[in-house]
């Protein structure tokens, strides 16, 4: 095989399958050719669903011959599950030891909109257990490095989604976000992340961490196959009731041949750019605002005053929600459970303490105490106050300014254990990350340059509430007029 | 000293949905264990709960039933506690936004009305059944249960006596089957009542160490315990003790409360805010929409009777006392029968035979036709009362139309003057002597006359027309 289908991206594969110009058969070949190349040294797969795979191209390729007009948006393009993902094919480890073997009985919402649009599922991919994590170092699997630098981490908790995106082993994969989860380790693996508003999309059959917080959400190659994800992923869901019932938009046709957004007016928060945000990236930001600029958008300078109390905010809220959302891991209906123990309460204990691993011990004790009699007001209530206060800051910058820019996270991604001693300094990593969760705004990460050490940095854009068609047009702008490619990853 | 019991009850009622509180199983009783389940009551990883609409309605009902006002905005909250009849290890309830609030109930207690105050009534789902019978060291869990709706119900402290409790308990379970929206079937434990029991010396304003008593399978057991625990709660008192505020069992067979679960040892079930469910709206247009469909509650439908069919309060409470009977009532009156007779009809006459035959008036085989028809038969004195007793057991037995009776055993009543009128002459001829007797001043042998008469003709013979003439042949 010739043709190196892997370097497609959605937009391009979807047209040349249903025009039968290429067989998704072929299609999925190149890409597991490809995986079977470069896996070993990304370890971004969990599992790679070779047979199943090419049994889908090859019913999706008589569908076509058949009749080809009644297509879906994403016909014959591979993509990636991030493992915290309910499918029936294989396993939903959330790559915890906890669900290890854990076959779910249903399919995620996501994942039969998928299905209906004729994507191709080739596998699951790694991500912190639970997705706890800033680094898919807490991954109970294994470990996924950075296809930029194989020693450094691709980020996390979607680290997996990210590092098989960026070593394209797949076209799109979904992943989670509920404090940065999509877009940081976008940033890190130099590829697109969206994190849509709240409600967007489904939460039916994403395993929970933090129901108030959690969005799925797809990495891509461009901005413009994220649009096309999107469209097929969101709506109501009548099996989420958190889920918005908004008209269906098609953002990949809008964008295509809508006009140039404007006005632009980018808020610049100065609560972002200080004294701590490392310079490189700092540098690259203000390249990729020069360039905005030169498209006719216009500079304020916004305030989010209570940037500072996001990342403890976060810490609470995240962790009692996650305390009871992980309390049904407990050995009795499915899952692992510890062999021996001679009574019930020795069996939650042995199951939980063997089961979890120590990142998500940590949150489920914190959350476990913060909700606690005696501290639900001094920590849970008040979290809950200032998370008012963070979204009440997004609101009053928006009305100076149509789109909030930043860094996507404070550096490029870090090595391998440089940050697992200390806990809160991985926190810090998503300090910009974290405050658009608990605003419940959409936000996306595009690639805006290489650091010095060749490692991608990732530019934020955060929109108003359920305006991502405005969000992917002025990130769909930038990167059509960025200076710096970026290329392909060295996988070094 | 003299003390007096305060009593507060929290009365679970499972709500009868046609699914579950937050899923689309089914809320059958009787299912094989575990084939009412899915993965959301199962507690599946990645499963979304999503509010049952019938549970909203009828638990509104339930708190307009109760004077309660219907909170425009309230919400639900995690009860987290670790057991395994929880599939999610915590349950999905209302902490402190219930839909139903500051409510009251009347009861009748030796003809006093009292005002049971109700703090709240709020959602919440009922969990699994536990079974640790199986052997081979397992226990197990069906989780058909798990899921289905439970509107919990919690009055003030305004109890004070455990013949209030029963009151209480049976006008609203009266209340709730009115409403249709339960069985209140203790046995199957869609009714289930906990009491909250302190003593206080009385004429003190203050509130002492309560107790909660829990497990208590009946209403007459509810009654027992609570009069076990409030006798050794004076005598701990008495005896220079303190009351322990805990969780405390019921054992019927003994007869005695005993300790559970001391405050110390009670657990921190950690309340927050279900964030998988958004806030609960319910709109003025929405109440009222309830209310219109209300149906009519007992002290409504006990007061109609009395002023609509001129019955004594006694009669109106007795026949309304369960929704079917107060049914049966009506449908009996609209055949145009005397209100009253059909009252004396249903609560005595009816009520014996069903009791008898250990049947309910819902499976009466004497339909509220045949009540009718019996009533009529009587005042239109084509059979006497005595026969017509005798016609509404027969009525039960064979399910036939009285009037058929009647025709196949040749019962109707003789008033024909001129046949009566051969028999008593014939009776007087046997009976010499006694006519004599009955002449020299032993007037009581008139009865005995009757008698033999009555033989005479199989009780058929019109009471009424035998006097007359018995009397006028007798004075001949």
């Amino acid at each position: 095989m010739t043709e190196q289908w892997w370097r497609r991206d959605a937009s391009e594969i979807s047209v040349l399958v249903k025009n039968k110009e290429v067989s998704p058969v072929e299609v999925v070949q190149s890409f597991l050719e490809h995986i079977n190349e470069v896996e070993s040294k990304v370890n971004a797969f969990t599992q790679v669903w070779s047979d199943y795979a090419i049994q889908q191209a090859k019913s999706l390729e008589k569908k076509i011959v058949k009749d080809n007009s009644s297509v879906g948006a994403l016909v014959g393009v591979p993509v990636s599950i991030k493992e915290v993902i309910c499918t029936q094919e294989g396993f939903t480890t959330c790559a915890s030891k906890i669900l290890a073997g854990y076959q779910s009985p249903y399919d995620a919402t996501v994942v039969e909109k998928l299905r209906q649009a004729d994507a191709i599922f080739i596998g699951k991919v790694n991500m912190d257990e639970f997705a706890m994590g800033s680094s898919t170092e807490n991954s109970s699997i294994k470990l996924t490095r950075n296809p930029w630098n194989l020693k450094c981490v691709p980020g996390g908790s979607s680290g997996g989604s990210a590092a098989s995106v960026s070593a394209e082993e797949c076209v799109i994969s979904l992943g989670s976000d509920t404090g940065g989860s999509i877009r940081q380790p976008a940033s890190f693996c130099g590829c697109v992340g969206l994190k849509p508003t709240y409600g967007k999309v489904s939460r039916y059959g994403l395993v929970a961490f933090a129901s108030s917080l959690d969005q799925i959400g797809p990495l891509s190659k461009n901005v413009m196959d994220s649009a096309l994800t999107l469209s097929v992923i969101a709506g109501k869901d009548s099996r989420d009731t958190t889920s918005v019932d908004l008209p269906q938009v098609d953002y990949a046709e809008k964008i295509r041949k809508g006009k140039k957004p404007s006005p632009i007016r980018i808020g610049l928060p100065k609560e972002y750019f200080t004294e701590d945000l490392n310079k490189e990236v700092k540098e690259q930001v203000m390249t990729a605002i020069q360039t905005l600029e030169k498209q006719g958008a216009e500079l304020v300078e916004v305030s989010l005053p209570h940037t500072e109390f996001a990342i403890a905010t976060y810490y609470i809220i995240c962790t009692a929600e996650a305390s009871a959302n992980l309390a049904r891991f407990d050995g009795v209906r499915y899952g692992f459970r510890h062999p021996d123990s001679n009574n019930i309460i020795e069996m939650y204990k042995r199951t939980r303490s063997e089961g979890f691993g120590p990142e998500v011990q940590r949150r489920i004790l914190l959350g476990t105490y913060v909700l606690s009699s005696g501290y639900y007001d001094a920590y849970y209530l008040k979290a809950q106050k200032v998370r008012k206060l963070i979204t009440q800051d997004f609101e009053n910058a928006f009305q100076k300014c149509d789109v909030i820019i930043g860094p996507t996270s404070p550096t490029p991604a870090f090595r391998f254990g440089e940050k697992t001693q200390n806990p809160l300094e991985m926190y810090l990593s998503d300090i910009y990350t974290i405050s658009v969760n608990l605003a419940a705004l959409p936000a996306i990460s595009v690639p805006c340059g290489l650091s010095q050490n060749s490692l991608p940095v990732g530019l934020q854009f955060i929109g108003k509430h359920f305006d991502e068609e405005y969000l992917l047009s002025v990130a769909h702008l930038y990167e059509m007029n960025r200076e710096q490619k970026l290329g392909s990853p060295p996988l070094k | 000293m003299e003390y007096e019991p305060v009593i507060g009850m929290e009365v679970h009622i499972e709500i009868n949905t046609h699914s579950k509180a937050f899923c689309t199983c089914s809320t059958n009783f009787n299912a094989q264990p575990n084939t009412q389940v899915c993965p959301v009551c199962l507690g599946m990883p990645g499963v979304l709960p999503v509010l049952n609409k019938e549970f909203v309605d009828k638990a509104i009902a339930v708190g307009l039933a109760l004077n309660c006002s219907i909170a425009e905005w309230s919400k639900m909250d995690r009860k987290n506690y670790f057991y395994p009849d929880l599939s999610k290890n915590y349950q999905i309830s209302q902490y402190d936004l219930p839909l139903c609030r500051e409510g009251y109930i009347d009861i009748e207690v030796n003809g006093k009305i009292k005002k049971v105050h109700i703090l709240r009534a709020h959602l919440e789902e009922d969990t699994a059944r536990n079974t640790h019978d199986l052997g081979g060291g397992y226990s197990g869990v069906d989780f058909n249960r798990g899921g289905v709706p439970l509107l919990e119900i919690v009055t003030y402290p305004d109890l004070r006596s455990s013949e209030e409790v029963f009151v209480f308990l049976t006008e609203l379970k009266l209340l709730i089957q009115y409403l249709g929206v339960s069985d209140c079937n203790m046995e199957e434990g869609s009714l289930r009542a906990e009491a909250n029991v302190s003593v206080r010396e009385k004429g003190s304003e203050q509130l002492g160490v309560k107790t909660e008593i829990k497990n208590v399978a009946s209403f007459s057991g509810v009654v027992k315990a609570i009069e076990y625990e409030v006798d050794r709660q004076i005598n701990v008192i008495k005896s220079g003790g303190k009351i322990i505020q805990e969780t405390r069992g019921w054992d019927p067979d003994r007869g005695i409360t005993f300790s559970q679960r001391s405050k110390e040892s009670a657990h921190d079930y950690r309340y927050f805010p279900e964030p998988d469910l958004v806030p609960l709206a319910v709109s003025k247009e929405w109440v009222s929409r309830i209310q219109k469909d209300m149906p009519e509650l007992p002290q409504m439908r006990r007061k109609r009777f009395q002023e609509e069919y001129g019955l004594s309060l006694y009669d109106a409470s007795v026949l309304t006392s369960t929704k079917a009977m107060a049914n049966y009532y009506e449908e009996t009156v609209k055949l145009v029968v005397e209100p009253k007779q059909a009252a004396n009809w249903i609560q005595v006459e009816l009520q014996s035979v069903l009791t008898y035959e250990n049947t309910t008036i819902e499976n009466s085989p004497v339909k509220p036709e045949h009540i009718a028809q019996i009533i009529n038969l009587v005042r239109d004195e084509v059979i006497s009362g005595k026969i017509a007793k005798e016609v509404l057991r027969k009525v039960f037995k064979t399910g036939k139309p009285p009037e058929t009776i009647i025709k196949e055993e040749g019962l109707i009543q003789i008033t024909d003057i001129d046949a009566i009128r051969k028999v008593v002459r014939e009776v007087i001829k046997k009976n010499p002597s006694q006519v004599e007797q009955y002449h020299s001043g032993k007037s009581k042998l008139f009865g005995f006359f009757v008698g033999q008469i009555m033989q005479h003709t199989q009780g058929k013979a019109n009471p009424k027309v035998v006097n007359d003439i018995l009397k006028e042949e007798l004075d001949k």
